[in-house]
């Protein structure tokens, strides 16, 4: 295998890594925003299941219960979020900044106050964080030339949240278009009074939804601290919820296509990283600040109509009025 | 749906299937439905008529648990319904066909025939139940409609096929349609009533609320009449003619005295010819109608509320192009190809007092004297006509404020905080001080207390004797008959005819309302 192989190979694995959280916020951002709620908290809600999967886990000794109470914190940010934004005809963009700076501010002080580290939980030992799980077999399928190397490197060696991350696209997608409870979430998002009158509750379809968006948010989150890094550092969603939101815009509020716009913009960050320093032929020094931009440019361009056209759910952002 | 209809016939008589005792619901200070009883017999075809917002589709909401009375009982079959939510309506067998459409444009018509009884967690388990339902009503009533095409690709009238299937496929025996045939072409509505016609020998009953009279006469088994917000009458339709109705529909009120003078009509200031207008659908929405008025005159246009006064009044203010004819004023003409907007409309010499001053006259949010010079802010009532100069715009607000008794004066006060009178007389004063050369009114004492109805009175017959075109359009009767010095009569989106006042009574005026072309007149 030639060192480019391996060099594109190691890239891809990295992409997955790092494509994760976007994906499991992505998803989130979908069931939130098909409801009709416009969700730019996804970061707050990363941010503050970061912090609290990592506080956990180091207090209790195990990654599961962190993700639990990750969850937990974050289901409880999507309830405030629906009941400023369902029950009281919130506007959902302030509604959701709230939520990011809030979570901001709230997890370093409440960071401080627990650990007097400036913020950060202490660095996890190996046993309170999620570990690469070697597949079986690795030893002898290996031994196959590429796909051995591919199977050991890209497919096997991530920690089980990268796998969630990858069952939660195909699990999304069959919840919104196979199921009742996808249908009329798909509907509650375009024609409200069409779901109200057909004699189902709005509120409770959108509440369901935002519930959903924060479990997912959770995921994300306890993944930054306790699988990807050891410990949580502050701000360290660093904008990542804005680039999974960037993403179901790009993949036009469907699973599937924001699945593949995450796994784009992972593939940036980790292309990003690898060149970093490195002169490229003709280019010179890589433009790595370019690359890390791209997938807001490339937002922009989107909805600017470039790219194709994205038209999102015709009732997000519009309180639900009898 | 086919099946069960008519195995209660025996000796004893059916309970109704619909009654109503005491509904009564406000929203804020609006009373929409004022102790509103209603029978209706099972397996008819029972029409509501009445102006728009008479309370009709409050009512039907109430009925279908959109809206929750606050008083009052409902019986559906002879049993006390408590019907809180659609769901519980749905539930006691009762279907709706919205006047705007409960349908989701981006699915397909199989998925929104579906929505709200999926036939379990997955929707494969639906599916072919649903295909076998669409293909019942395509099979039963000629309700033909493809199962994967998307809702928002097919013409109005097959939207509104599918919005019918979707009220029965339940089995409801009860169906309301709002304002069903508002969106139709005349074929597609001749379609509707075609299978109206069928469900009711198929045993449902048919709730049709409407404003049009030809409909209720050519439909209906009975008929009940609501006017703001009560129920003033109920009939058999074949015992009753559209004169009857359209008088209880408008009702005779006290006619207000006012002192009229004589008008001394000069040139043609507005002249409209063969104007049209359709709808961005195609539908039209009015047709051919062609008049003029004269410098010193009022021309009060009459007819029962939606009948095609508004789109008039519209396109005459520039807010809605015309399709065909022409408008011409003080000699400058606007014609079907040619540009029409409000500022146009403006800068050749007309104002507009509109129709829905919440809409179109003010902005709410706004101080009184923000609202005194929107439509005219590039003009010297502002300042320089680029910069908005504050201490102007007060003072020039504070005059018309005292000229035109705005109460109170206080130009800073937004316009949410003024009374109904005095938000109008706001819009007028605002509109007169251009001193219009052509105005058009319409309801301009609509929610306006009693003195300030005189006090606008008053303020157009002025306008009028200074030597001003004025064209009122009003549903209140009484007003255009105190007002008007010639009246156009207005039914299903075209003139009748335009008598002069003196040739006008309430009989007259009553049957050009319905539709019925007086022996004298144009």
């Amino acid at each position: 295998m030639s060192d480019f192989a391996l060099q594109l190979l190691l890239t891809f694995d990295a992409t997955l890594r790092l494509a994760a959280p976007l994906i499991l916020c992505a998803m989130a951002g979908i069931f939130s925003e098909r409801s009709g709620i416009i969700d730019i908290s996804l970061e707050g809600k990363m941010l503050s299941a970061a912090f609290t999967a990592a506080a956990v886990a180091h207090l209790a000794g195990s990654p599961w219960l962190g993700v639990a109470a990750a969850i937990a914190v974050s289901v409880a940010l999507g309830l405030v979020h629906g009941f400023a934004c369902i029950t009281h005809r919130g506007n959902q963009v302030v509604s959701g900044l709230a939520i990011n700076i809030l979570a901001s501010g709230l997890t370093v002080t409440i960071g401080i106050a627990l650990f007097r580290q400036g913020g950060q939980t202490p660095p996890l030992a190996s046993d309170d964080r999620f570990r690469p799980i070697t597949w079986w077999l690795v030893d002898g399928i290996n031994q196959i030339p590429l796909i051995g190397t591919i199977y050991r490197e890209l497919i096997s060696g991530h920690n089980a949240l990268v796998y969630v991350a990858l069952a939660a696209v195909p699990l999304s997608a069959w919840l919104l278009y196979k199921t009742r409870f996808g249908l009329r979430l798909r509907a509650v998002g375009e024609v409200p009074e069409a779901v109200d009158s057909a004699g189902v509750s709005v509120y409770w379809l959108r509440y369901r939804a935002v519930i959903i968006a924060g479990m997912l948010c959770g995921l994300a989150g306890a993944y930054l601290s306790t699988g990807q890094g050891a410990g949580f550092v502050r701000e360290m969603s660093a904008g990542k919820g804005y680039i999974a939101l960037a993403a179901v815009i790009f993949g036009k509020w469907r699973p599937a296509q924001a699945f593949a716009a995450c796994l784009m913009f992972g593939f940036l960050e980790a292309a990003a990283a690898r060149l970093q320093g490195i002169h490229i032929p003709l280019i010179g020094e890589a433009p790595v600040q370019l690359m890390l931009a791209l997938p807001y440019i490339m937002t922009v361009l989107l909805l600017a109509g470039f790219i194709g056209r994205a038209n999102p759910p015709a009732a997000i952002g519009e309180p639900y009025v009898k | 749906m086919a099946g069960a209809a008519g195995e209660q016939h025996g000796s004893v008589e059916p309970p109704p299937a619909i009654e109503l005792r005491g509904v009564s619901k406000a929203f804020g200070l609006v009373q929409a439905n004022k102790n509103i009883d209603l029978v209706v017999q099972p397996g008819t075809i029972h029409g509501i008529i009445g102006e728009n917002g008479a309370g009709k589709s409050t009512l039907m909401n109430i009925l279908y648990g959109l809206h929750r009375a606050d008083s009052g009982e409902m019986y559906i079959n002879g049993a006390l319904a408590p019907i809180h939510s659609s769901a519980d309506a749905i539930a006691c067998g009762i279907g709706m066909v919205h006047q705007h459409f409960m349908l989701v444009p981006n699915f397909s018509v199989l998925e929104n025939v579906m929505l709200g009884s999926e036939g379990g967690m997955l929707l494969a388990e639906g599916r072919e139940e649903t295909l076998g339902t669409l293909k019942k009503f395509a099979d039963e009533y000629g309700m033909t409609v493809d199962a994967e095409v998307l809702v928002g690709d097919l013409p109005v009238g097959l939207q509104q096929r599918v919005e019918i299937i979707k009220a029965l496929k339940g089995g409801a025996k009860i169906l309301i349609l709002d304002e069903p045939t508002g969106v139709l072409t005349p074929q597609e509505a001749v379609s509707l009533f075609k299978i109206l016609g069928t469900l009711k020998q198929d045993g449902v009953t048919i709730l049709l609320i409407t404003h049009k009279l030809e409909e209720i006469m050519a439909t209906t088994d009975t008929v009940s009449i609501m006017r703001q917000g009560e129920m003033v009458g109920h009939r058999a339709t074949a015992e009753t003619n559209p004169e009857e109705l359209a008088e209880l529909m408008v009702g005779r009120k006290v006619l207000l005295q006012v002192d009229r003078g004589t008008s001394d009509p000069g040139e043609v200031n507005l002249s409209v010819s063969g104007l049209g207008c359709v709808s961005p659908h195609g539908s039209s929405l009015i047709s051919d109608i062609s008049f003029d008025v004269r410098v010193g005159e009022i021309v009060g246009v009459a007819g029962i509320a939606g009948n095609g006064q508004s789109e008039l009044m519209e396109a005459l203010a520039g807010m809605r192009p015309p399709s065909t004819g022409t408008i011409n004023i003080l000699g400058q003409t606007i014609t079907a190809d040619g540009q029409s907007d409000p500022q146009i409309m403006r800068a050749a010499g007309l104002a507009h007092i509109p129709e829905d001053r919440h809409k179109f006259g003010l902005v709410l949010g706004f101080e009184a004297r923000e609202n005194a010079i929107l439509g005219y802010h590039y003009s010297r009532r502002s300042g320089d006509g680029r910069l908005i100069d504050g201490a102007a715009v007060t003072a020039h607000c504070r005059e018309l404020m005292s000229a035109h008794d705005v109460r109170p004066a206080n130009p800073q006060l937004t316009a949410r905080n003024f009374s109904g009178g005095n938000q109008q007389k706001l819009v007028i004063a605002r509109e007169l001080d251009a001193n219009p050369q052509v105005l058009i009114v319409g309801q301009p004492t609509r929610g306006v207390d009693i003195g300030a109805i005189e006090f606008i009175h008053k303020e157009l017959i002025a306008l009028r004797d200074q030597g001003a075109a004025i064209l009122l359009i009003s549903v209140e009767l009484e007003e255009v008959l105190g007002l008007a010095d010639r009246i156009m009569v207005m039914n299903n989106r075209q003139q009748v005819g335009i008598i002069t006042r003196a040739e006008a009574d309430e009989q007259t005026l009553g049957l050009m309302m319905a539709g019925i072309t007086p022996d004298k007149g144009t």
